[in-house]
């Protein structure tokens, strides 16, 4: 019988499948190579191996919990479903024209992410919705059918209906949508179509956004929807008969018919898993303040997490195209954990500019042909040969001894793009890029930190992911932080931390007005049909678990354009309860910007529930005092940034290190899959739950 | 040299670097604070701000990527002036000074100018200036039927803002009595302030972490290596002499504009004598941002990758005759300045179209077309007052086709729709795409728009044109492509259709419609010679129209 203390987790990458499986009695995990095609062949052959690992059989296992790359990858590659767009007369090309901006100013070559439905597959009916919900012109149902028609006509397989002001009035997307799937039922084939509503999808103002957020939804819902399904079908074949909840890119988990119905919602479910880690290990460690770390291969990702919650935004950006910039790929509204994405990895590429300035990134050589040492073909210098020359890497060990590392190709193609120009050699040049990239980091961080008013230097720092170890001890000395760890696990964070997650639900609904126009009675109302709504979501994979219920309004100052997001007081809402939203706005807007704007009023743009069950409680972990120094097995040189100079690390293997056992630095910790570089004044001890904690030892920077 | 030194010199060159990246990030922390803050459609969705540090010579050293081109040699040069005002061993910590002064600010009242010195200890170790267009100034409002800049608003010469932390309230009373948006306008110059905050905060974190008294070495080396770079770019050109010239269509009759770019070595000189004389309407581009612009088009081509500062900006010596339309004198009115002022890249391009034969872009619908609307509210007796934007087709590149409806070369975005609905009532029926509207060519030009808008309830309301040019005057297309399509502005009422000429103000009669078509971009190459697969996708989405695919591109081949 199924045992609800037996979790699965499984989180599809790129390029590796990670499985975990969780017991009363310990955790085992696996790393498998991603199967493309077919994706649930690789979870099933990840299921097998921990299965047989842990002595846990199939029917034992009581929750299976999933997340994947899968609709994000269809986005990027544009592999998903021929998708037709119903909208608005007059406004065909709304979709098309994006946010009619270059992202680059002095770059005349940028060219846009080409939109998902081009512009033959585009139709427009008569109808219009003023801003307040009032119907200007009725739905032209006619003109419905006949689109829907041309649409059968053009081969399409799922449709986006998305009219202008939809998220004040959704009635006449309602009835198209019941007119196109009418006449798709007529059609009298056996092929599925599908069809998305902008005002299920996305209830948001800014026509653009929600438009490509719908479209995106409806593009990969027949993938999804077909993965899943042949996915649940397996399970139930191996005997895996136990609920499959679905990770969200907002850090809660949900049903597989409501991620069936809403994929769009899962494109960034692994970054997530990595912050909810965090988050738990926040908890954990007795911590109130975390950022996490995650660097892979092309990016990184920093999420900032107090009081043990992530922030949450909900605005995100699909598969940036050119050069990897900020405003290239396809935006989405949909809840997310906010993070923010540099393009600093291991693959990231080395150079010098005209004023003779290194830079790294943001572009990437990728996997092929990945970094020069991995020795096929690559010649540009990347983070990862900076990396090895400066000693911080085993060229034998690197990712679990998969890859050989060739040293004398790092150094070449360091010198011919970086040494040569600047008079450096290869190691000088590896110095400059590390420094480099780990300032680029650092930045986009500090920026991040202070976006929201946070003073980045009281947090500690969380490192998961290939190269996050690395780097962590010097970008936290950048920042100011002084305590940093490396968790247990930390090669299969994300799985890991769908196991932590909470089922949750965000329901948000735009209405744009002056807060003291608000009638609290109205208000309380429509928190209370939301509250339903995400019920009727989290309910059924919540499992009678006790739920907890997180209400905020998204306001401004009338005429602004940047939202804060407040929490509303618990209770009914009352004129009381209203006044004192205005009060707590102006609070966190002074603590933001450090100032107030006195007489000008504040309104509200969006209301959010997030409805949610309570995240397992953290078993805490303590550092065992007292333990001598670890003895190290051997010695090696390596730059030490703070020191600027060549100096000798201390090597040891971590999983020889007994609890409590003191690492001073500089000295480098290896693991199956990374190395964690413990900066010189600090050292480093594993704790009782197996987390490396660093901590600076001394002041200096 | 012995390892020690040569390793501390290598050090140094490193940390050098880092600093200069943080320096970046930092103005970047400055613009976004504002963004954020910042009141009025066009600072917040379009991103109409600029953000910079500046030594204590007044010398700019870094500008936020965050903002628009207009900003950029405007801002650099913004600073010298409080300098003049304010001699620099009069500023106190705890200062900030203000000016929207459009000759010596960002060329038009509209944008307010904050400077704060930045102290370590006693001594002034930098400044940070950010500038921002404001919702309101008073005068006309937003329109070019000023006669003099007296008529456009209120004007704040350079003044003390805030002394030794006291905020000068008498100051911003003026400005507030004199708009009508007042709060906006307020919260925009105190937006401004406290983005100047966050960057002063941030450079004295950095300067405590590298343990630096000053930053003039710091200083020094971004100024040579960036002038070096850019000199370096201009001597890759060919020396010789090119010019070109442009006819728009002004404000009530056309005007001339006329460039002369020499090149010598890595010495760059771009004079405008022989353009038209300052315009009697508010068209005319104020000298700083004529400069603005002008080094902007040309660093598009020449030198897209180095940073902006007062280095890089140094080798591109810009000439314009006093009391001309790219260089008027007080009091010559401004406020649509940009209507001269965004086509200087485009004349830039056409200097360059010899020298750099092949990767010279064609003409680009220029100057955006700022949508100011007002009229009589719904509710309440104060009269509504939204700007949106209409943008124009890019010019087509040499080795692909123009963007659709992307302002070049401002760096301004669109305005949603459901925004500006939100905010006054008005109804767009359109936007969309215009058919032929891009230049033919091998590679086309960028598509413009139709944009349609009513009064809400069938209102009458009124729109000002004052940046509504290329009206009688194409975007022209280059190395044989063909002229984008002209814009037009049409009214339609009961009565029929009528056009409206001119620049300036358009009444919407009860009922009536406003229509606009802007103009698109130029195209690039023969267009007998556009790939076949190219011509009939742009057929297949109703980009080109069969008729003009036959009569344009020869089709079917």
């Amino acid at each position: 019988m199924s045992d609800a203390r037996i979790r699965l987790a499984a989180d599809i990458g790129g390029t590796f499948t990670d499985v975990v499986i969780e017991t009363p009695s310990g955790r085992h995990s696996v790393k498998v190579l991603t199967t493309p095609r077919q994706p649930e062949l690789g979870v099933m052959q990840g299921i097998a191996r921990v299965c047989e690992a842990s002595g846990v059989r199939a029917a034992d296992v009581g929750l299976f919990l999933h997340g994947t790359t899968l609709a994000t990858n269809a986005l990027i590659e544009r592999k998903g479903a021929r998708t037709a767009l119903l909208t608005t007369e007059g406004f065909r090309d709304v979709l098309e024209m994006g946010f009619e901006k270059r992202f680059d100013h002095y770059d005349i070559d940028i060219e846009r992410a080409p939109e998902l439905v081009p512009r033959p597959l585009r139709y427009t009916v008569r109808e219009r919705v003023a801003a307040d919900g009032a119907t200007l012109e009725p739905l032209d149902e006619a003109g419905v059918v006949r689109a829907a028609r041309a649409m059968l006509e053009a081969d399409v397989r799922s449709v986006a209906i998305g009219f202008l002001h939809a998220y004040a009035h959704s009635a006449h997307e309602r009835r198209a949508r019941e007119l196109v799937e009418r006449v798709f039922g007529e059609a009298g084939d056996d092929i599925a179509r599908t069809v998305c509503i902008s005002s299920e999808v996305c209830p948001e103002m800014r026509e653009y956004e929600r438009l490509s957020t719908t479209v995106a939804n409806a593009y990969v819902r027949p993938l999804m929807a077909g993965y899943l399904e042949r996915l649940r079908a397996l399970l139930d074949e191996a005997g895996v008969r136990c609920p499959l909840l679905l990770m969200m890119s907002g850090g809660g988990l949900t049903t597989l018919d409501h991620a069936t119905r809403f994929p769009i919602r899962l494109v960034e479910s692994g970054p997530a898993g990595g912050a909810i880690l965090a988050a738990h290990l926040a908890g954990e460690c007795g911590l109130d303040d975390v950022v996490a770390f995650d660097m892979g291969g092309t990016t990184a990702k920093i999420c900032l997490i107090s009081d043990r919650e992530p922030e949450r935004s909900r605005r995100f950006e699909v598969g940036r195209a050119w050069r990897n910039l900020k405003g290239s790929g396809l935006p989405v509204r949909i809840p997310v954990i906010e993070l923010v994405e540099i393009g600093a990895g291991g693959g990231s590429i080395g150079r010098v500019d005209a004023m003779s300035r290194i830079t790294v990134g943001p572009d990437s050589c990728g996997a092929e042909p990945g970094p020069a040492c991995y020795g096929r073909g690559g010649r540009e210098p990347a983070v990862t040969d900076a990396n090895l020359v400066l000693g911080r890497i085993d060229a034998q060990r690197f990712a679990g001894g998969h890859i050989a590392l060739d040293a004398t190709r790092a150094r070449e193609a360091l010198e011919r793009s970086v040494g040569d120009r600047l008079g450096m050699d290869a190691f000088w040049s590896a110095a400059g890029m590390s420094e480099i990239v780990e300032e680029n980091m650092a930045n986009a961080a500090r920026v991040h930190a202070i976006e929201r008013g946070q003073a980045i230097g009281e947090f500690t720092m969380i490192a998961f992911g290939g190269g996050a170890p690395l780097h962590a001890g010097r970008l936290a000395q950048k920042l100011g932080i002084r305590r940093v760890i490396v968790p247990a696990g930390a090669g299969v964070g994300s799985a890991i931390g769908f196991l932590r997650a909470p089922v949750a639900f965000e329901v948000v609904r735009s209405d744009h007005r002056a807060l003291d126009e608000c009638d609290a009675r109205e208000v309380d109302a429509l928190l209370e049909a939301m509250r339903e709504e995400a019920a009727q979501v989290v309910a059924p994979a919540a499992g009678g678990a006790p739920l907890v219920q997180t209400r905020l309004a998204e306001l401004r100052y009338a005429g602004q354009g940047h939202e804060l997001r407040i929490r509303l007081p618990e209770g009914a809402i009352d004129a009381a309860a209203l006044a004192s939203l205005a009060d707590r706005y102006e609070q966190e807007y002074e603590r933001v910007y450090g100032l107030r704007i006195p007489g000008s009023a504040v309104e509200v743009i969006t209301w959010s529930l997030t409805l949610a069950t309570v995240p397992p409680a953290p078993v805490p972990a303590s550092v065992p005092a007292g333990e001598p120094g670890a003895r190290p097995s051997g010695e090696r040189a390596a730059w030490e940034p703070g020191r600027g100079e060549r100096a000798a690390f201390a090597l040891h293997w971590r999983f020889d290190l007994a609890p409590g056992a003191r690492v001073a630095g500089p000295a480098l910790v290896a693991e199956h899959e990374t190395t964690t570089v413990v900066p010189a004044g600090w050292a480093a001890r594993l704790d009782t739950a197996g987390h490396l904690v660093l901590e600076a030892q001394e002041s200096a920077r | 040299m012995n390892d020690r030194t040569t390793s501390d010199a290598l050090l140094r060159t490193i940390r050098t670097q880092v600093m200069w990246n943080r320096l970046i990030s930092v103005v970047e922390e400055q613009a976004q604070a504002l963004l954020r803050t910042a009141f009025g459609s066009v600072t917040r969705e379009a991103g109409d701000l600029s953000a910079g540090v500046y030594d204590v010579q007044g010398r700019m050293l870094a500008q936020a990527v965050t903002g628009t081109p207009g900003h950029v040699n405007t801002m650099a040069t913004a600073v010298r002036h409080f300098f003049d005002r304010f001699p620099r061993e009069t500023m106190c910590p705890g200062d900030v000074y203000v000016t929207n002064d459009p000759w010596m600010g960002t060329g038009h009242l509209f944008d307010f100018v904050v400077v704060t010195p930045v102290f370590r200890g006693d001594r002034m170790v930098a400044l940070f200036a950010s500038t921002c267009h404001t919702v309101d100034v008073g005068g006309i409002g937003f329109s070019a039927d000023a006669r003099s800049v007296y008529e456009e608003g209120v004007c704040i010469p350079h003044s003390r803002l805030v002394s030794a932390g006291r905020l000068n309230d008498e100051l911003l009373a003026i400005v507030q009595a004199n708009s009508r948006n007042p709060i906006e306008v307020r919260g925009d110059i105190l937006s401004l302030v406290s983005s100047n905050d966050v960057g002063a905060r941030r450079l004295l974190d950095m300067m405590d972490e590298f343990a630096l008294e000053s930053i003039d070495g710091l200083a020094q080396h971004i100024l040579q290596h960036s002038r070096e770079a850019a000199r370096a770019a201009i001597a890759r050109l060919p020396s010789g002499c090119w010019e070109a010239r442009m006819t728009l269509d002004g404000y009530d009759a056309p005007l001339e504009l006329v460039a002369r770019l020499a090149i010598d070595g890595e010495r760059l000189t771009v004079d405008y004598a022989g353009s038209s004389p300052a315009q009697a309407r508010g068209i005319n581009s104020p000298r700083c941002y004529t400069e603005a612009y002008s080094v902007f088009g040309l660093k598009c081509l020449i030198a897209p990758d180095v940073p902006n500062n007062a280095g890089s900006l140094e080798p591109f010596v810009i000439l314009a005759p006093e009391g001309s339309c790219v260089a008027p004198s007080r009091p010559a009115p401004v406020t649509a300045r940009h209507v001269i002022g965004q086509m200087l890249p485009d004349l830039m391009f056409g200097c360059l179209e010899a020298p750099l034969e092949g990767r010279v872009p064609g003409e680009s619908a220029g100057s955006i077309w700022v949508l100011a609307m007002s009229g009589a509210a719904r509710r309440g007796p104060r009269p509504f007052n939204v700007m949106s934007v209409g943008l124009g087709g890019m010019g087509a590149r040499p080795t692909k086709d123009g963007l659709s409806t992307t302002a070049f070369p401002s760096g301004v975005g669109g305005i949603p729709i459901e925004v500006t609905e939100a905010q006054a009532p008005v109804v767009f029926r359109c936007k969309e795409f215009l058919a032929d509207s891009g230049g033919a060519g091998r590679w086309r030009g960028g598509l413009a728009q139709r944009i349609v808008i009513e009064g809400r309830d069938g209102r009458e309301f009124a729109c000002s044109a004052a940046t509504f040019d290329r009206r009688d005057h194409a975007a022209r297309g280059r190395q044989g492509g063909e002229a984008g399509a002209l814009g037009a502005v049409i009214v339609e009422h009961a009565g029929g259709e009528t056009r409206f000429e001119g620049k300036g103000t358009i009444a919407v009669p009860a009922g009536g419609r406003l229509r606009v078509d802007l103009p698109g971009g130029g195209g690039y190459g023969d267009a007998r010679t556009r790939d076949p697969e190219c011509v009939r996708a742009d057929l297949e989405a109703g980009y080109v129209t069969e008729a003009a695919a036959r009569e344009r591109y020869g089709w079917p081949r």
